[in-house]
């Protein structure tokens, strides 16, 4: 018997989200995902000032703004023919960084974790469906007890941010050109100090309840596979060359597919329309996109549009960086602690493309970058410049292509007489939970929850625990919008 | 605006002093009880609820339910609103805000265990039966344009739910009604040119509607935690401000009361002529577009994230992000004006 199963909203994710299913004597056999928000941001920053993206683009979204500001001002670096100098480059490395181990922990403890155990009986931790909560009391409470734990970390991953960036949600001082921040030694002090609290955190708590989750729920490693091509820009620049694609990065850029890792040519990046509700050409790149909304459109289904490389579908994130990492140094101390947890869970290296796979990735990734940010902040110089001089020609084009807490982030600028003619994004999760693309193949999520077992069509925790391993951010991943609305429902019934 | 000033609801009508705990959710006082002594028998994270038991056991503590809706916003008033230091998130969440006074966040989407239908139904039962007790939150704005099909939360007979037909229904059985962040209060981002779906702030909603529920302001991009549990406070402790301890935008004036330029720290620097004159120059930020003048908040003082900075130590220009003309008004961002 075939049921239509919606869960909408799907809590516990950044932003809103509609999920659909059609599910067959138990099983997923199709699933549509739908963004329900729609700002227009792409069209609010037309005509601005090219300096003012920085600070408008962050505010796409308050869990990972970081990712906004450094692509932002990468983009407009790159339109500009400049780059920061070191400590520029360094302190915004810090501040995204910081921001990486804050959206992190709060997407294991605060967004995850209650998918797999049971929080205190007080809301908002109550109502919950009550099924398929496999640990013990004791270990069940310990989870909780550090879920509580995680509340104050990811405070100071924030107030570590906020020594470099100002505040956060949305920091002051990531610029074009650089940073407006002074590294000082209390600064660097206070930065550190935090640090070390959180690395304390990483390595004794989050890795172990990763491994607990992981050892209680041994068939969420084949679940959710997802459409097994993963894409990464590299993220955290170690050098300042100009060409991206020959900047030296902790992750590198590349392609996964087939078990190789393949150069990465962002020319080849395109936007199909055909279920996306716009009238404008399909198939265009990024910097020459169009959004051309029609909400009348009879194949479209979701105002995100379809992303694709080279006509393929590719799922972004931890679990991409952590596939070409593994694939193009597996000596690494990252790559060894990867395999050393497989091992440990009896697991095989294609395990990691499931839900377990990607929580997994994204721990050990938290790990080694919070290890690595002690020697970036010890590589700062005090009484050196942050931030590079603007020359700001009147015309100018500029990508920035970095990968965010959830994966691949682009920014595309056209400057026309000095304001912003054009202003493209493709965020993480445009590229995991796009709908169909002009040949009819799904997205990575869509494709990632046909197979899932849902016996109780009104109890769907397999679903929303399969959409969470990508940690979807809704906010980031709409295009346009038009004012021509269209009512969700009449479109995306299944 | 005129529709919701002064507001006379004693604050005893504010809430419910009894143990509300809704049939449906399986939970009471007693419950909590048992769970509590069990837990305490498993493991050290007891002693996280020992306060909460004790509440329970005095059973004289008022409950005040949340629904904390989310418009076109970013999440960043929620994720702001979790950096709160004193009092610790833990507590906001679990225990006693103030003595006797504890929130019980029935509804936020990015928190709550509950997804799809089933989180839904909580908004529906929480205004059931805590009619006229429960305190709305927003966060994010409100687009009108078509109906306001542009921001839907859940399904209802297979009909998506625009947040605008939330505010509707929610607002007007709410005891008080929050709009955090300045996208909720004023539009914000969300509302800027050519505010492609044509968003607006709680206010404009509210009087468009004829609502007539007391609405309190707290700007902000995002909200300080602080401004936030601060004005909820001042409601719980106090009962809902007189109108000389707010401004006309409807914010406490306690925290919104003086210009950021007015306490600013770099005020020396001006004084003495330091300006900044291009980005990452330290000085007055006045040349290279503060805004501090123009932007009521207490930041120079409060500072932001447990108080470790804030934007002009950063040598961040002050966006002027608590005012209505945040962001239009204030651009371009990094100009004199």
């Amino acid at each position: 018997m075939r049921i239509n199963v919606t869960v909408n909203p799907l809590t516990r994710i950044e932003g809103h989200l509609k999920m659909e299913a059609v599910v067959d004597n138990g099983t997923v056999v199709e699933a549509r995902s739908g963004a329900t928000m729609y700002r227009g941001f792409e069209q609010i920053l037309r005509g601005r000032e090219p300096l003012d993206a920085v600070q408008l683009a962050q505010r796409f979204c308050g869990v990972c703004p970081s990712a906004h500001a450094v692509a932002s001002s990468q983009c407009l670096d790159n339109a500009y023919g400049i780059m920061p100098p070191d400590n520029g480059r360094i302190l915004r490395n810090l501040v995204q960084g910081s921001n990486y181990i804050q959206s992190h922990v709060l997407h294991f403890y605060h967004l995850v974790a209650l998918d797999f155990v049971k929080g205190p009986d007080v809301p908002p931790f109550i109502p919950r469906y009550e099924a398929d909560y496999r640990l013990s009391d004791k270990a069940s409470a310990a989870v909780v007890d550090h879920y509580l734990q995680a509340l104050q970390m990811r405070v100071k991953a924030h107030e570590m941010s906020a020594v470099f960036s100002g505040k956060m949600p949305h920091s002051a001082s990531v610029v074009a050109g650089g940073s407006t921040s002074a590294p000082e030694i209390d600064k660097i002090t206070a930065f550190l100090a935090r640090l070390s609290e959180l690395r304390a955190f990483i390595d004794n708590v989050y890795l172990d309840d990763i491994v607990t989750i992981a050892k209680a729920y041994p068939d969420y490693a084949e679940t959710g596979a997802g459409c097994g091509n993963l894409l990464s820009y590299g993220t955290f620049d170690l050098d300042n060359t100009r060409d991206v694609t020959k900047r030296r990065r902790f992750y590198g850029m590349g392609r996964y597919q087939a078990g190789r890792v393949e150069a990465l040519d962002p020319a080849k990046i395109t936007e199909d329309v055909a279920h996306s509700w716009y009238a404008s050409p399909s198939h265009l790149e990024p910097s020459l996109g169009e959004t051309l909304p029609d909400a009348r459109k009879d194949t479209g289904y979701s105002w995100i549009k379809a992303p694709r490389y080279d006509n393929t579908v590719y799922e972004v994130g931890p679990l991409a960086r952590t596939m070409i990492l593994l694939t193009n140094e597996p000596d690494s101390a990252q790559a060894k602690k990867v395999t050393e947890a497989l091992t440990l869970l009896g697991l095989k290296k294609h395990h990691l493309f499931s839900v377990l796979g990607r929580h997994l990735a994204r721990a050990i990734e938290t790990k080694f970058l919070a290890d690595a940010m002690v020697d970036w902040v010890l590589q700062l110089k005090p009484g050196e410049p942050s931030c590079a001089d603007l020359p700001m020609p009147e015309s100018a084009d500029g990508f920035g292509l970095w990968d965010g807490p959830r994966g691949a982030l682009g920014h595309w600028i056209s400057i026309r007489n000095n304001v912003i003619d054009r202003y493209q994004v493709i965020a993480p999760t445009t590229w995991n939970s796009s709908p169909r693309d002009d040949q009819g193949i799904p997205g990575p999520v869509e494709q990632a929850l046909v197979g899932a077992r849902v016996p109780d069509p009104n109890n769907p925790f397999a679903i929303a625990r399969i959409v969470r391993s990508f940690d979807p951010c809704l906010a980031c991943s709409v295009h346009v919008v038009t004012p021509k609305g269209r009512l969700l429902h009449k479109v995306t019934a299944v | 605006m005129k529709k919701h000033t002064a507001v006379d609801v004693p604050l005893s009508t504010l809430a419910s002093r009894r143990e509300t705990r809704d049939a449906q959710y399986g939970f009471s006082r007693r419950d909590f009880f048992r769970w509590a002594v069990a837990a305490t028998a498993i493991t050290k994270f007891n002693a996280e609820f020992l306060p909460r038991l004790g509440a329970a056991v005095r059973d004289a503590v008022k409950e005040y339910p949340i629904i904390w809706m989310q418009g076109q916003s970013c999440s960043g008033c929620s994720v702001s609103a979790l950096n709160t230091v004193h009092p610790s998130i833990k507590k906001v969440l679990l225990d006693e805000l103030l003595p006797g006074h504890q929130l019980i966040l029935n509804f936020h989407p990015t928190l709550m265990a509950a997804t799809g239908s089933m989180s839904v139904d909580v908004v529906r039962e929480t205004v059931r039966s805590h009619k006229g007790k429960f305190i709305l939150i927003l966060e994010g704005a409100v687009p009108i344009a078509d109906d306001g099909l542009f921001c839907t939360v859940g399904d209802e007979d297979g009909q998506s739910i625009t947040t605008l037909e939330w505010i509707r229904r929610l607002a007007p059985d709410a005891l008080a009604v929050l709009a955090v962040g300045t996208c909720a209060a004023f539009g914000g981002v969300a509302a800027a040119k050519p505010n492609p779906t044509v968003a607006k702030g709680l206010g404009d909603i509210l009087e468009m509607e004829g609502i007539a529920t007391p609405l309190l302001n707290i700007p902000g991009c995002p909200a300080h935690p602080d401004w936030f549990l601060g004005t909820v406070a001042h409601v719980l402790l106090y009962g809902l401000p007189e109108p000389h301890q707010i401004d006309e935008m409807r914010r406490l004036k306690t925290f919104y009361g003086r210009t950021v330029h007015e306490r600013c720290t770099r005020r020396d620097d001006m004084e003495e002529g330091i300006y900044a004159s291009k980005l990452g120059e330290g000085g007055c930020l006045l040349a290279i577009g503060c805004k501090g003048p123009f932007a009521y908040g207490d930041c120079p003082s409060r500072r932001w994230n447990s108080r470790v900075n804030w934007c002009i130590s950063a040598n961040g220009p002050c966006l002027g992000c608590t005012e209505p003309a945040f962001p239009d008004g204030h651009s371009p961002l990094y100009q004199r004006v």
